[in-house]
């Protein structure tokens, strides 16, 4: 009896500090969230007033809510897509060919990862720059003088600039995590359809694509949801929304509504919406993407 | 014999664009990084002409603004102070949950887990508003009681809600560790007469370290990098910030100012130190993924 009053009384001093932290911070901001998005309320006067679903009905018919929507859903698929299928073939690159310097490249291509964002952004101002930015002054060579391209200033161009931005960032990270569930593999597969003259090409599609497949499908899943975070970093830090708006992606109009604008119930709407849709997809895309696992 | 000489030259072919690809890539990743190194030590007037031109002189001048005038060594003791508590905070509490949530049954263990597993899903960016209302009106509180505030502007808050909002991660990288350690260690440790709060510090704890070295190294680059959660709540403009916070403010100054060494002279201050750590522990952090699993 004395043990097991000992054992609670352990188990309770371990779990609560975690738990009261867990609570205070995670789990109140998250169901104010929720209950906070049937309210209109400024963020700082003391008057909420209960409007139901009235928030909600303001939101599907704000045009630049679905601008926001437009510009998050193009960074999704296009971030996706591009970086998932670079860092396949880097990683495929790296654990089937001889490379010299194969560590160096590995090393490298994790740096941008543990860059802050701000820097990142900061180095891509610095790139996009209209006068004396890098990009426009190499294109200058082939272009002669002609009239600068405003990266970052053109409506139509800035949300392909930042999603270069954002595929510089996680290629590597995506890499290095393929090059470990690649190289469990056992080479005996390979070795046998290099007799049996199997191209690299065919190798890939055949051999390591379908092995690494629930590793490709869980990062999917957990790269949509960061990716909803991550344009909002860089959108924040590197355009502000701008120009005009035009790259506003979810969390970066919510956060502009909720803190900016002050129409803190409104935010908190979108808020509840963009959590409802990154699970939807996450959840399509789980069930889109499902296949029998082999094993190897 | 004709038929292996054309099979050398596609393989030669090959080996060509495999190589071209990479260095491409290391290029994109290395030019970007090494020029902001190179900008950092040139003069103000340098920036108007070629942007590849190397640096004239070192002008060390840059970072004596930039630490002094932009405040920047202020920012960078704050980020310091911040990250190093942040870790302190998130060791402490992480560490014996994850312990007693791992190896434990006990009445809502099971629940307990589950909660924490879906805090992986709760992403800070959704929640940083409401947790700073919440400062907002538990300062008005405070200010009413003792008639200075305490939420707001405080670095020491700010790294408790670091701590807190990166628990379920770190309980999550640290369980899946702790789980696959053998039950007999704590058996022994109890026939010789070791309470629980001993068995856990001197046998469990030191046999983690693998995964407590993945979780700092993963959260020291979170943390230093972070700035949403930093920005949102140190509001004083003359009060504490962190670098990144600081290096943003350099960036809008920059449009305005044009002093742009002070702004690249701030990115290698933001940057130097989690290079420096990556140079260190490349092997390790790359490792530590696979270990981990996946952080969003």
């Amino acid at each position: 009896m004395q043990k097991n009053k000992a054992r609670s009384r352990f188990i309770v001093a371990c779990v609560a500090p975690a738990c009261i932290l867990a609570f205070i911070f995670m789990v109140v901001p998250t169901f104010n969230v929720f209950r906070m998005s049937l309210f209109r309320w400024g963020g700082y006067s003391p008057n909420q007033t209960f409007v139901g679903l009235q928030n909600f009905i303001t939101l599907f018919q704000d045009e630049d809510f679905f601008r926001s929507c437009r510009n998050s859903i193009l960074l999704i698929v296009l971030v996706t897509v591009v970086t998932l299928s670079f860092a396949l073939l880097f990683a495929f690159i790296l654990t089937r060919e001889k490379i010299r310097g194969q560590n160096l490249f590995r090393i490298v291509f994790y740096i941008p990862n543990i860059l802050s964002v701000v820097v990142i952004s900061a180095i891509f101002s610095a790139i996009y720059d209209s006068n004396r930015g890098l990009l426009n002054s190499i294109l200058s060579l082939f272009r002669g003088d002609a009239d600068p391209i405003y990266w970052l200033g053109d409506q139509k161009i800035v949300i392909y600039s930042l999603a270069i931005a954002m595929v510089w960032q996680a290629i590597g990270y995506y890499m290095v995590m393929y090059m470990a569930s690649m190289s469990s593999i056992p080479e005996s597969l390979y070795e046998s359809a290099n007799l049996e003259g199997a191209s690299r090409t065919r190798q890939f599609f055949s051999i390591t694509l379908p092995l690494i497949w629930t590793n490709i499908r869980t990062t999917l899943t957990f790269f949509i949801i960061s990716n909803i975070n991550m344009s909002f970093l860089f959108v924040k830090a590197m355009t502000g929304g701008g120009p005009d708006g035009s790259t506003e992606v979810f969390l970066s109009y919510m956060y502009s509504q909720a803190y900016t604008n002050s129409t803190y119930g409104y935010g908190m709407a979108i808020g509840v919406v963009v959590f409802s849709f990154s699970f939807a997809l996450s959840a399509l895309v789980n069930f889109v993407t499902k296949r029998e696992p082999l094993e190897f | 014999m004709k038929q292996d000489i054309v099979g050398h030259k596609q393989g030669l072919v090959s080996k060509i664009i495999i190589y071209v690809l990479l260095i491409a890539l290391l290029i994109t990743i290395v030019v970007p990084v090494a020029w902001v190194f190179m900008a950092s030590i040139k003069e103000n007037s340098e920036f108007y002409g070629n942007p590849f031109a190397l640096p004239q002189g070192v002008h060390w001048q840059n970072f004596v603004d930039a630490w002094t005038k932009a405040r920047m060594g202020d920012y960078f003791f704050t980020s310091v102070m911040i990250t190093a508590m942040a870790l302190a905070i998130l060791l402490v509490v992480a560490l014996p949950a994850a312990y007693v949530l791992s190896r434990y049954k006990f009445i809502g263990s099971k629940f307990l887990n589950t909660c924490f597993m879906a805090g992986l899903f709760i992403n800070v960016s959704y929640i940083v508003v409401p947790i700073f209302l919440m400062f907002v009106s538990g300062d008005k509180i405070v200010r009413n009681l003792f008639g200075t505030g305490f939420f707001l502007n405080n670095p020491f808050v700010v790294s408790v809600v670091l701590a807190s909002t990166t628990l379920p991660f770190t309980i999550y990288l640290l369980s899946s560790y702790l789980a696959t350690l053998p039950k007999d260690y704590e058996e022994a440790a109890y026939v010789d007469g070791a309470g629980y709060f001993t068995t856990m510090v001197r046998i469990i704890l030191p046999m983690a370290k693998p995964s407590i070295v993945t979780v700092i190294l993963f959260e020291f680059l979170a943390y230093w990098n972070e700035y949403i959660i930093s920005q949102t709540m140190l509001t004083d403009p003359n009060g504490a910030r962190t670098l990144p916070v600081g290096l943003l403010n350099l960036m809008k100054a920059q449009n305005a100012r044009a002093e742009y060494g002070q702004m690249y002279a701030g990115m290698v201050m933001v940057m130097v130190p989690t290079l420096v750590l990556y140079m260190c522990v490349q092997k390790k952090l790359t490792q530590g993924m696979t270990l981990g699993g996946l952080k969003g």
